[in-house]
């Protein structure tokens, strides 16, 4: 009877081949072997990401170990450390190396702090109405043009841009922010700072109401229900999102060009500015965010925000 | 549950955030109907000249139908590639799994710069031509990663059991795939797709190592910015890039929820979690 019924219903299904016809047969001997459906589908974006991507890595990381010739700047395909020692010597590039790390640390500790409040608020005071307006008023100025932005905080920290007009104003004397460090640290604060508040928000609305009324009742007052409750199940979102905020910080080249104009150079300004003449020592100076990100990810595994990355 | 003091404080502080986020974006729009061509503040006038300049300019237009196709191809590649792996990785368990879903956070964890000149050494050392095919190549790296992600999400929401009833029913394996799973998974390979062009077409840091001598629109913003040069027109290209990104993100939005709708892809699992 169950075989009856059964091909009842595969009747009544709209658009059934013929019961033998070849397309049946290909489902079903897939069907049969998930290996083989599994290899079909893994094979080529695995194929594509592997040769492409990963190789390419690869092939940096190899170049890294060779040396230009400084007469004819050809690549001389001799194994040594020179562009390393060349990086770790110079104090100029030492003095990059730590200035782009302390950028990156000091804007993923801004947007942390300003993204925590801001996230409390959307995941556990907001209405949901809100809440999704809210979550749009960060999705715009997430997916807004990269270089609008930047292109915003160059006419408002300029001589005669709105900040100096506004301060004037207000009676105080203008700044000469534009191309200065400060200005760069300002406007990758302002850039990265959506991608820190929807990992929070992410990790802070999944804390169940009742651990915190958990902590009410057994007397934790606000503040020692923020750090003993709320902080530690925020915090795995917290470092996810600080991935984003160092890891694009660190790579950054655009911003520094344009609001630092050469008087902030990073990482990825070494980087892009010896592609063309020297891509050894570019692909020597690129190991640098890789190793820092490797041990950032390895950390961020550790501490359990791996199902946020 | 909080005492009022500590609302209050929060509500400012949203509020101050808030305004701080789009002062910047409101700014440039208005700059865009500045008449001046010196950019100074306050604007005295307004004008839809700039925009005027920027429709009739072959440069402008030249890259902005390079930055279409390029999204296009780019989100296609992405669309195949990334739907095959999130299939894959959600339905079978295998060897090295753990392995390949963590070498899909490395184009989003690692910084771009590193992605662009780990390609343009490889085009270098195999003498492609870098053109249409290498900016796609490049975008597609991490655009296949916001599609893997927004689908993956998608499919971790949705019961196995609708597929296991299909086959009950007597539905063949590619019939349940056809009719019943593709339905409920099609607004987040839509989404996935329209993320995947609206990133494609605002990419610069990439691309500047992948395009050789051509312009995408992100190349041409950033040639004139860094020369300061035309900087009106700027004003006018930038306030239709910007309308232009936030129509796709906008969409993805209703298709697949606020929640997948995350820059990185990669919070929009742990949104999605959230969520479901």
């Amino acid at each position: 009877m169950g075989v009856t019924t059964s091909a009842g219903a595969a009747t009544a299904a709209p658009a059934r081949p013929a019961p033998d016809g070849p397309w049946s047969r290909i489902s079903a001997v897939l069907w049969r072997r998930p290996w083989a459906r599994a290899t079909l589908l893994l094979t080529p974006p695995l194929a594509w990401f592997v040769l492409i991507y990963i190789a390419s890595l690869a092939v940096l990381l190899i170049t890294a170990f060779w040396t230009i010739n400084p007469f004819t700047t050809n690549i001389m395909r001799t194994w040594n450390v020179s562009n390393f020692t060349t990086i770790l010597g110079t104090a100029a590039y030492r003095t990059i190396i730590l200035r782009t790390v302390g950028m990156a640390a000091g804007v993923t500790v801004v947007d942390a702090i300003i993204a925590v409040p801001f996230a409390y608020y959307m995941a556990r005071i907001a209405r949901p109405r809100t809440r999704t307006v809210l979550f749009v008023c960060v999705l715009l100025p997430l997916w807004a043009s990269y270089l609008a932005k930047v292109f915003a905080w160059l006419l408002i920290f300029t001589h005669d841009g709105v900040l100096n007009w506004a301060l004037g104003k207000m009676g105080i004397g203008p700044l000469n922010l534009i191309y200065s460090n400060t200005a760069v640290f300002i406007v990758f604060c302002y850039i990265w700072l959506p991608y820190m508040v929807i990992p929070v928000y992410a990790a802070l609305e999944r804390i169940p109401a009742s651990q915190i009324e958990a902590s009410q009742d057994l007397g934790g007052r606000t503040l020692r229900t923020v750090r003993s409750v709320i902080l530690p199940l925020a915090l795995p979102g917290i470092v996810a999102g600080s991935i984003f905020t160092f890891s694009l910080t660190l790579g950054d080249y655009i911003t520094p060009i344009l609001i630092g104009g050469g008087n902030s150079t990073l990482i990825g300004n070494v980087i892009d500015s010896n592609v063309v003449y020297n891509l050894p020592l570019a692909a020597a100076m690129a190991t640098v965010p890789i190793a820092i990100m490797a041990c950032y990810l390895l950390a961020a595994r550790a501490l359990g925000a791996s199902r946020e990355i | 549950m909080e005492p009022a003091g500590l609302r209050t404080a929060l509500r400012i502080w949203v509020a101050v955030v808030l305004v701080l986020l789009f002062t910047p974006i409101l700014l440039i729009i208005v700059y865009a109907f500045g008449p001046s061509v010196v950019q100074t503040w306050p604007l005295r006038g307004f004008t839809w000249h700039w925009f005027a300049v920027a429709w009739h300019d072959p440069a402008v237009r030249q890259a902005f139908l390079l930055s279409v196709k390029v999204g296009v191809l780019a989100a296609g590649v992405a669309l195949v590639l990334g739907s095959a792996l999130s299939y894959a990785l959600h339905n079978f368990r295998f060897f090295g799994r753990e392995g390949v879903s963590f070498l899909l956070v490395l184009p989003i964890a690692l910084p771009g710069v590193i992605t662009g000149v780990a390609l343009n050494n490889v085009f270098g050392f195999t003498n492609i031509q870098l053109g249409v095919l290498t900016i796609v190549i490049g975008h597609s790296t991490f655009c296949i990663v916001i599609v893997y992600n927004n689908l993956i999400a998608r499919l971790r929401r949705t019961p196995r059991s609708l597929g296991e009833a299909s086959m009950d029913l007597g539905a063949r394996g590619w019939q349940t795939q056809l009719y019943v799973m593709f339905p409920l998974v099609a607004t987040a390979l839509v989404s996935g797709a329209l993320l995947a062009f609206a990133l494609s077409f605002d990419e610069v840091i990439v691309t500047v190592f992948t395009a050789g001598a051509n312009f995408t629109l992100p190349l041409w913003i950033f040639g004139q910015l860094r020369l300061g040069q035309q900087l009106p027109e700027v004003n006018a290209v930038v306030t239709i890039v910007i309308l232009l990104t936030i129509v796709p993100v906008l969409l993805a939005a209703r298709l697949a929820g606020a929640g997948a709708v995350t820059r990185s892809g990669a919070a929009a699992v742990a949104a999605a979690d959230a969520a479901g």
